[in-house]
């Protein structure tokens, strides 16, 4: 898809002249004997909508909590605006936080949460009033003012907290988990809600998920984080398609991982050995592998065309019985059983309605893909 | 909760346990004290204790408290239960409005109410007041608080697994006796302590319901005591005291045991 | 409706209607009897054997005399009044000295919560009885207070604290520190922690959050506790009778001294009815904050 020319790509951490809004620099966290957060360094610009992701458990919310101030870094320092913020209390902290359970005030009405950051801020009196009801007019709350947070639905609750940690203008919005409560569906629109928030509100976003689909919806960069370690700082396409790792290419949606043997066999091109009678992968990479070097091949299943017949203009064509079928409507995934009993998935867009459909359950297929449509990993 | 001790915290609690707590420890002190005169310390001693357990006056009413406490509180349960499965199991039935009031009446009645109540309903039947009587007053009050204790665990737990029972073919009462009841247990258990100490501990209501012919031990210290401090009751109470002491540790004891076995065998079952 | 189903439910009601429900109707009545030197020590007595008419008789001769006599008397007036000064009084202080220390143990961490809560117990496992006991010889006039104070030199002569209205705050805020502390307990215990992070989130501090946050939605808690001491306090008996003195008025003490001193049981059964009434506005106000509760839970 091409830009509007009109429109600059918004990238500036590609921009080594751009100051970044938050620094994490050697920031380590323990609790006790546990490492928490090993040693983490992230730049996160102003206006971003910056995702940190990764199982439960990996650190990623110990890593907001400290930026919102509940937790103290053991080592490093974290900035805003370039201050240190080690000596700043929450509360006088240019930072808001939406929690993963809203912590709505079970006792205040939405309007009085909504007022509530604001009456403890220097905002003179007369101001309180028009601000919560533009922040309910932009959550489109207006009607339930006057409703407490047991007295609404969840989707409502959670739009509430939205504009309760928005009403104070921080420089920093941070979101631990936000659309976890929601269903699918109201998860979806919540998305790209938030999304049009932050563009209206041009605030700095940070959210915490665990949800990669929700992390690659709605950011502009995402960190995926394993046991306290930052694995991988890209954005959404680019984690996608280019991992660095074993780990976020299996994290980051569907993948097949194969393992074996590189040998170069020229400018930037690859043989990789993975079974005895199947025949070598063909792939390419921008690295330099010394030969015999234990690699995985990683290809994801949509990359992976299917057919009848051998496919003669491919770098990769492997021959096995389908296994399985997966209707997921829109797709569908095949399962391909190889001679050596490797398991491949593949899979194809349903471009065509029912009928058409060729393959079935046990049916001999050939698995191509090209030379480029794979990455190697070496970690 | 997020939980930030501070020293306030700190001093309050050390404050707290020290009110409830020191009078106690004075007493027990103090049951060790050679001189007859209570507040100034003569050397330490245990001629109290054996004075005590010569007293037979002591001794009786301490039988007799005994006696009336393990058949009021065992009555009790078998009747709290059976009220407790009532409010919650047992739907709708006409006047289940005056019982359910009648269950939660008594907690919060004053004890000269229900003795007084309950004493001019022996006379106007002409029941002999003794041993009995205590027994059917304390088992009446007691029996409300079994069945507070006892419906609120079977108000926790999953009905589906009674239906599932009956679902395999149980019939309603085994189902109660093979599903309901193992799981209600510990609740009718703590029903029966619970029965158990009120009715060690009561004075007044016993004290209309006895008449003459049975004192129990709270009555006979009452009365003791209404005459000023005594160093024998101070032995009494320390007795008294230990064996609640050891009780209740134990019991803790026993249900954080069962409570760290759990979770062991439930994270073995989760990383299986 | 099978036969065991009844069963099950007639035996606890019919006992509680023949031990709790009849022994009431049964004070009422007496209430409206008058007092007479016989046995019992009342009349009417109601002959089953008389009939219809016996029961019209017997009805005529009932009356209202000894609520008149009750209200006539200030002796009664100020027993009651003073009574619910009493409770309340102790009330508020036990809520008092209880919220700190409940408080400090919602903040206490995980592994000393228990035993915590086992140390707020077992007082209450302890006889009651000897709970009070234990403050005659703290309170007296030689006690251990005043030996502590004399000793220290913050008094020349002995406070005069047993046997006064004081002693008798002292012992119910004593008996009942736990009532108050479980239920304040319960809600601070149960309460979101990150809804004081978020009141610090929006710019509160500490403090403020706790005013602001904390203390509201305890209120439960707190109103609660304080109706489980204020409602047992008010017809409290042994406290006033082993700590007050003889001007402290409790109408628990009344009733006693009225039906085992005076053995006039038409008037102890007035007195009672009337402690009966009282009570039941709080009692009825306990039950909607716990309905309230349960309500909000659900």
């Amino acid at each position: 898809m091409a830009q509007p020319a009109s429109r600059p790509v918004f990238a500036p951490w590609n921009d080594p002249a751009a100051k970044p809004l938050i620094q994490f620099k050697s920031v380590t966290k323990k609790f006790g004997e546990f490492v928490a957060i090993d040693d983490v360094t992230i730049d996160i610009f102003a206006q971003e909508f910056f995702a940190l992701l990764g199982p439960s458990g990996c650190g990623k919310t110990t890593l907001m909590r400290m930026l919102a101030g509940f937790e103290r870094p053991t080592k490093g320092q974290i900035l805003l605006d370039g201050k240190d913020l080690a000596d700043v209390p929450p509360n006088r902290r240019e930072t808001n936080m939406m929690f993963q359970s809203y912590a709505l005030f079970p006792h205040l009405s939405v309007w009085e949460n909504i007022a509530f950051g604001l009456k403890r801020s220097p905002m003179p009196k007369g101001e309180i009033g028009p601000r919560v009801e533009q922040m309910l007019k932009l959550v489109r709350l207006d009607k339930f003012a006057r409703r407490k947070p047991h007295q609404i639905s969840g989707g409502q609750r959670q739009r509430v907290a939205l504009a309760r940690s928005l009403a104070k203008a921080p420089k920093l919005l941070l979101l631990d988990e936000p659309l976890g409560a929601l269903d699918k569906k109201l998860r979806q629109d919540t998305q790209f809600e938030l999304m049009d928030i932050q563009e209206k509100t041009g605030t700095t976003f940070l959210i915490v998920t665990h949800d990669q689909e929700e992390a690659m919806t709605v950011a502009s960069r995402v960190a995926v984080m394993d046991h306290g370690k930052m694995i991988q700082i890209d954005t959404p396409d680019r984690i996608y398609e280019m991992p660095n790792s074993v780990y976020v290419a299996d994290f980051i949606g569907d993948v097949n991982i194969i393992k074996g043997n590189a040998k170069p066999t020229g400018e930037g091109r690859f043989a990789i050995s993975w079974a005895e009678g199947q025949p070598d992968i063909a792939a390419a990479s921008g690295a330099g592998i010394a030969a015999g070097t234990p690699v995985h091949f990683a290809i994801r299943p949509e990359k992976i065309a299917i057919s009848a017949d051998k496919p003669a203009d491919r770098a990769n064509a492997v021959k096995g019985r389908i296994e399985d079928i997966a209707y997921l409507g829109n797709i569908s995934t095949y399962k391909v059983e190889l001679a050596n009993g490797a398991m491949i998935k593949a899979q194809v867009a349903n471009d065509r309605r029912l009928a058409r459909r060729t393959f079935s359950w046990d049916d001999m297929v050939w698995l191509s893909f090209t030379d480029t449509a794979g990455v190697i990993l070496m970690k | 909760m997020n939980r930030r001790f501070s020293w306030f915290n700190a001093t309050s609690l050390t404050l707290g346990f020290a009110f409830l707590y020191l009078p106690m420890l004075i007493l027990i002190t103090y049951s060790f004290n050679e001189s007859k005169l209570v507040t100034v310390w003569a050397g330490f001693s245990t001629k109290w204790y054996g004075e005590l357990i010569h007293n037979e006056a002591f001794l009786d009413a301490a039988v007799v408290t005994l006696k009336v406490a393990v058949m009021s509180s065992t009555f009790a349960t078998l009747l709290g239960t059976m009220a407790a499965y009532v409010l919650i199991r047992g739907g709708r039935f006409y006047g289940r409005t005056l019982f359910s009031g009648m269950i939660y009446a008594p907690l919060v009645m004053p004890d000269v109410i229900t003795g007084l109540s309950l004493l001019l309903l022996f006379i106007s039947i002409g029941l002999d007041r003794g041993i009995g009587t205590i027994v059917l007053a304390h088992t009446t009050f007691s029996m409300c608080y079994v069945s507070v204790v006892v419906s609120s665990r079977l108000a926790t737990f999953d009905q589906s697994l009674e239906e599932a029972a009956l679902d395999l073919g149980c019939t309603p009462f085994d189902a109660f006796r093979s599903v309901t009841l193992p799981i209600i247990a510990p609740a009718v258990i703590s029903g029966w302590l619970l029965a158990f100490t009120l009715s060690l501990d009561d004075l007044v209501i016993a004290s209309f319901a006895a008449g003459p012919s049975a004192t129990t031990l709270p009555m006979k210290i009452f009365s003791s005591v209404r005459l000023g401090v005594s160093p024998e009751i101070n032995a009494l109470s320390t007795i008294m005291i230990s064996i609640v002491t050891v009780g209740v540790i134990t019991a803790s004891l026993i249900s954080k045991r069962s409570i760290v076995k759990q979770r062991a065998e439930e994270q073995k079952a989760v990383r299986n | 409706m099978n036969f065991r189903r009844i069963l099950l439910i007639a035996t606890p009601y019919a006992w509680l209607v023949a031990l709790f429900l009849v022994p009431f109707l049964i004070v009422f009545k007496i209430s409206l009897s008058h007092y007479a030197i016989s046995i019992p020590p009342y009349s009417p007595v109601f002959d089953i054997s008389a009939g219809w008419e016996g029961f019209k008789t017997f009805l005529s001769k009932l009356d209202f005399d000894n609520y008149r006599f009750l209200s006539g008397d200030d002796l009664y007036w100020k027993a009651y009044l003073s009574s619910l000064q009493i409770a309340a009084i102790s009330t508020i202080i036990t809520l008092v000295v209880a919220y700190p220390i409940a408080y400090g143990m919602a903040q206490a961490n995980d592994e000393w919560r228990p035993t915590l809560m086992m140390l707020v117990i077992l007082p209450f496992w302890t006889s009651f009885l000897i709970r009070v006991y234990s403050w005659i010889g703290i309170l007296s006039n030689e006690g251990f207070l005043n030996q502590i104070l004399l000793g220290l030199g913050v008094i020349d002569t002995p406070l005069a604290i047993m046997n006064t209205n004081t002693a008798v705050y002292i012992g119910i805020v004593y008996t009942y520190l736990p009532f108050m502390v479980l239920p304040i307990y319960a809600t601070l215990e149960k309460m979101d922690g990150s809804l004081i992070e978020a009141a610090e989130d929006l710019g509160c501090t500490r403090i403020s959050a706790f005013w602001l946050v904390t203390l509201p939605l305890s209120k439960p808690g707190v109103i609660a506790g304080c109706f489980l001491v204020f409602i047992p306090a008010l017809g409290e008996f042994v406290i006033p009778s082993l700590l007050g003195g003889s001007q402290t008025l409790m109408i628990g003490k009344v009733l006693w001294e009225e039906f085992f001193s005076n053995r006039d049981w038409p008037v102890a059964s007035a007195v009672a009815v009337i402690l009966l009434v009282l009570l039941i506005i709080p009692i009825i106000l306990f039950q909607r904050n716990e309905q309230k509760q349960r309500e909000a839970n659900q």
